[in-house]
């Protein structure tokens, strides 16, 4: 291995900077460069919502301090690239300068998906990715806004209307499916997070597609056309129907692509000393049962950059990712979830627990295979330990053996309603079981918020 | 904002107006009878002679009367000072007794009216404009737009409102004279409580626990659904009110020595100076029993609750401070400094402050057994510089008057010696940590923008690391803020406690440290 080699990673999203902080962890030598004409320094891209809603500043979303570039001797290029030149291993920016690499990674991260509506480039439209998304988006929500719409209901789309709330614009939600992210959270969550959208005077509406947006003579939006033919006057329409690869630039070139850059599952692309990682790259075989070619979420991004650090520096194992996690949270909802829950499954092959709160925004559900082991769970509005069911899930307990623990899964803070005593009776009467529910402890008695 | 919001907003306005302009209404004039009733025996006799000039004589304000006091004052004392005649130069200030003493105004015939006036109608404002805030929403966060605010991210309000505090709390600890107005007003609060006169403590005890009360509800408003946050709020309210404020004035009425059962050396950095432990010794079972107490807090107390709870049994639930900076400084937690380098800064001067108040209490106990045989005077000096520099200047001037400035923690982070020793126990011998949830964080930063004592909680969590640091105050906004349920306050086992080299879990593919 050549000892100064130039590792460039293009991208300073979650994915090239953990890459870049692993592999300088692991081969203290070499040459790293990390490219982004986005921002010169790393940012947490989910919190630029918060950036808007004024709950921090841009500086507040930086995870490292300036001064630990330097220290880590990564070296920062704030520049677009134009091109990527295979042959000559060199990077070619829109400045006209050039970049000599001996790795490549490319972790460029994704862009709104267009689906080529009728005025979909008219001023005032736009997706919420980038810095300079955010940035637009205070520019045009600047002056005022009668009604705001949002496209597509996803987790940037919930988010877009939370921004847009707190400046109290109006909001029209339209969302595809009969339910919000209902390809992704069962009929059950689906309900509660639509109920709690609309608590929040937000207005949805389900079963709708965008069919046009119309724009006046001076360019900006003025209107759009649903799928039911209704108009809707708006100055603002968020376009949030998912993102795609961000590898535009790298089409028609010697780098094989498809939707995102074709990856092995040691992240290697069809080029020697090229691999790509994180939003936009695309693997051959989906890493595992559960998971698709192409993983959009932080954490994945991150687990794509420290294997491939790890790889770039040893001996390079293949890509494993562990038992699934995610979460989010939707307006004042938070979610997570662990293993496998799909929003459909067959009745036949999986046991359902579903529990829900009398308030309607709080809920718990556990699939489990006909043997009762454990599949995943779903927890809205309490938070449950990510340790705990990744053991439980890898170790294949039963779904009753989690319900008996629960307790030591509780992750909320202390003095909180003990909801899992609650789950705990309603999967008793429901399954039977030999323990016991867990009872309120002194303190949880004197103190404790009541279920 | 709905109406009775505005209103409220209105009240506490003009509430606060008028406590800024009742200190300048009312006339002084002084009589002989007035100074020698209100000087020591052995300056009386010198005392009514310099001040002779001003017999008979009205003075329009408070800036009139003082300067001509000053004018006579000085001058005589200047004059021994200048043959170094130290022995007969009089250091006792007798400003604020003679002003008050000689204050002749609507306001001392009025007490109430002008109370109900200012402090009242900012009170009963205040809990107008908190106590529905936020109804028409559900709960949650509520940190909109703090970064667009004017008063709470240093914009001209916030200038505007640092600067009231500041100008406050120099008034009150070197020019009370100044404020002899306020004083009366509160005078007849006073008498219905300990059956003494008010003095300038008073008035400050009783803004500060009203304070506390109000801006609690507002963290009750603020912080529905988070049942930690609520009964923190509700200790803190609880301690400043019965310990911190009644139960001392109630002792005083029932001939005891002024006590706060709370407070706790070397934050109380005055409790083993020679005058309080003659206090404790010569009030039989009860002096007896407030010594013991009070060195049992300190032996007994701090270590046993730090290593069960963390320090947060005391910073955030108990303490006067904290409780003024968990209420009234809420509104400003976001401004303090995370950098390395302020956490650098913040270790030196805390521990340095810690090791001043151990050294001075030393000196002041060898100086007490020694019957004052050796170090005689500069334990005094000890106690005066002390006192003006950390008692005053830093824990009130800087401490409170910075809360626009700096977040509102300045005082327990940067200076406290008491949060330095309770510190050390939690960082090095205690069950306390702040566990965070696997590899669930997504560093978008909220728990670090929101942490009062600066501590860049966000570095941690993004690396599966729990926290343990010793200036942790245990207060649960990172948790109550982070949007995907990461971290929790908690009490365990020692064992495993401090992960230096945590591994994320999620990927199969590597077992790598962070």
């Amino acid at each position: 291995m050549n000892q100064n080699r130039h590792v460039v990673i293009l991208g300073n999203g979650i994915s090239g900077v953990t890459c870049a902080r692993h592999v300088r962890k692991l081969d203290s030598n070499c040459q790293i460069t990390l490219v982004s004409g986005e921002s010169k320094y790393f940012f947490s891209r989910t919190a630029l919502m918060y950036v808007y809603m004024g709950q921090m500043k841009f500086e507040h979303t930086q995870p490292y301090e300036n001064h630990f570039w330097e220290k880590n001797r990564i070296g920062l290029k704030e520049a677009w690239v134009e091109k990527v030149d295979f042959d000559k291993k060199s990077l070619v920016f829109k400045s006209g300068e050039s970049l000599a690499y001996d790795i490549l990674v490319i972790a460029t991260g994704s862009k709104p998906n267009k689906f080529g509506w009728p005025g979909q480039d008219s001023i005032g439209v736009q997706g919420l990715y980038s810095k300079q998304d955010l940035e637009l988006m205070e520019a045009n929500t600047q002056s005022e806004i009668k009604r705001a719409v949002i496209v597509g209901g996803g987790l940037i789309g919930i988010e877009m209307a939370e921004m847009l709330a707190y400046k109290k614009i109006p909001v029209t939600f339209l969302v595809r499916e009969n339910g919000f992210w209902n390809n992704v959270l069962p009929k059950e969550e689906s309900d509660l997070v639509g109920r709690h959208i609309l608590e929040h005077h937000i207005d949805l509406r389900l079963g709708t597609e965008l069919k046009e947006i119309q724009a006046g003579s001076d360019g900006k939006v003025i209107a759009i056309i649903t799928s039911k033919g209704e108009k809707i006057d708006c100055q603002f329409v968020g376009l949030t129907a998912g993102v795609s690869p961000n590898i535009d630039f790298l089409r028609n070139t010697a780098l094989e692509v498809n939707r995102g850059v074709r990856v092995d599952e040691f992240f290697r692309t069809n080029l020697p000393d090229v691999y790509a990682i994180g939003d936009c790259a695309e693997f051959d075989k989906a890493p595992a049962a559960d998971r698709r070619p192409i993983e959009q979420v932080w954490y994945t991004g991150r687990m794509h950059g420290e294997t491939l650090a790890y790889n770039l520096c040893k001996t390079p194992v293949p890509y494993r990712p562990g038992v699934w996690f995610n979460s989010a949270k939707f307006l004042d909802i938070e979610y997570q979830t662990y293993g496998t829950v799909p929003p459909v499954w067959e009745e036949s092959l999986v046991k359902n627990f579903y529990w829900e709160h009398p308030s309607g925004k709080v809920a718990f559900r556990m699939l489990m295979r006909q043997d009762g082991s454990l599949y995943g769970v779903n927890n809205f509005g309490f938070r449950l330990r990510h340790e705990f069911f990744d053991r439980a899930i890898s170790e294949n307990w039963s779904g009753e053996k989690v319900i008996a623990k629960l307790d030591q899964a509780n992750f909320d803070p202390e003095f909180f309603a003990p909801y899992y005593i609650e789950i705990q009776k309603a999967f008793k009467a429901e399954f039977g079981g030999s323990f016991k529910p867990a009872r309120k402890t002194f303190i949880q008695k004197l103190f404790g918020a009541r279920v | 904002m709905s109406i009775i919001q505005k209103i409220g907003l209105g009240m506490f306005l003009i509430g606060l107006t008028a406590f800024i302009i009742i200190p300048f209404i009312g006339k002084y004039g002084i009589s002989e009878e007035l100074v020698l009733a209100n000087t020591k025996d052995i300056h009386q006799e010198k005392m009514a002679e310099i001040l002779a000039p001003m017999y008979g004589q009205e003075y329009g304000s408070n800036f009139a009367f003082l300067s001509v006091f000053s004018e006579n004052f000085n001058s005589y004392n200047d004059e021994l000072k200048s043959q170094q005649l130290w022995d007969q130069v009089i250091w006792d200030d007798y400003s604020f007794a003679l002003a008050k003493a000689g204050f002749q105004s609507p306001v001392r015939d009025n007490p109430w009216l002008f109370f109900m006036l200012s402090i009242g109608l900012a009170v009963l404002g205040g809990f107008l404009y908190n106590f529905r805030k936020h109804e028409d929403e559900p709960a949650g966060i509520k940190n909109n737009g703090i970064f667009h605010s004017s008063l709470k991210n240093r914009g001209i309000l916030g200038m505007l409102t640092g600067t009231f505090l500041i100008v406050f709390y120099i008034v009150l600890y070197w020019f009370p004279a100044y404020m002899v107005a306020l004083v009366w007003m509160v005078n007849p609060i006073s008498e219905l409580i300990s059956g003494n006169p008010a003095s300038q403590w008073f008035l400050y005890g009783l803004i500060y626990t009203l304070a506390i009360i109000v801006m609690g509800i507002r963290m009750f408003r603020k912080y529905r659904g988070n049942k930690y946050q609520q009964l923190r709020t509700a200790s803190v309210m609880f301690f400043q009110t019965a310990f911190a404020f009644l139960i001392p004035e109630i002792l005083v009425l029932l001939n005891q020595p002024y006590f706060d059962f709370k407070n706790i050396w070397p934050l109380d950095y005055d409790f083993f100076y020679d005058y309080q432990i003659s206090t404790f010794l010569s009030n039989g079972s009860v002096g007896m029993f407030m010594l013991v107490w009070g060195i049992l807090l300190i032996v007994v107390g701090v270590p046993v609750f730090t290593y069960f709870f963390g320090k947060r049994w005391y910073c955030s639930w108990v303490c006067g401070c904290g409780g003024l900076a968990e209420t009234v400084g809420d509104p400003f937690r976001q401004l303090s400094d995370k950098s390395v380098k302020a956490w650098k800064y913040e270790r030196w001067i805390i521990h340095s402050v810690l090791v001043l108040a151990v050294l001075m209490t030393g000196v002041t106990l060898i100086n007490y057994f020694s019957g004052f045989s050796l170090l005689g005077n500069v334990t005094n000096q000890l106690h005066s510089f002390y006192g003006f520099a950390i008692g005053s200047a830093f824990a009130g001037v800087v401490g409170t008057g910075f809360y626009p400035f700096m977040g509102n923690r300045v005082w327990c982070r940067f200076g406290c010696p008491l949060a330095a020793y309770l510190g050390i126990v939690q960082r090095f011998k205690s069950r306390f940590r702040i566990t965070t949830n696997g590899g669930q964080c997504i560093s978008c930063g909220n728990c670090s923008t929101y942490c009062e004592m600066g501590i860049d909680v966000r570095w941690y969590a993004q690396r599966g690391q729990n926290i343990v640091r010793s200036s942790c105050v245990g207060c649960g906004v990172c948790s109550a803020v982070c949007p995907r349920g990461v971290l929790k306050l908690e009490n365990g086992s020692e064992e495993n406690r401090i992960n230096e080299l945590p591994i994320i879990i999620g990927n199969d593919s590597i077992k790598i440290n962070m």
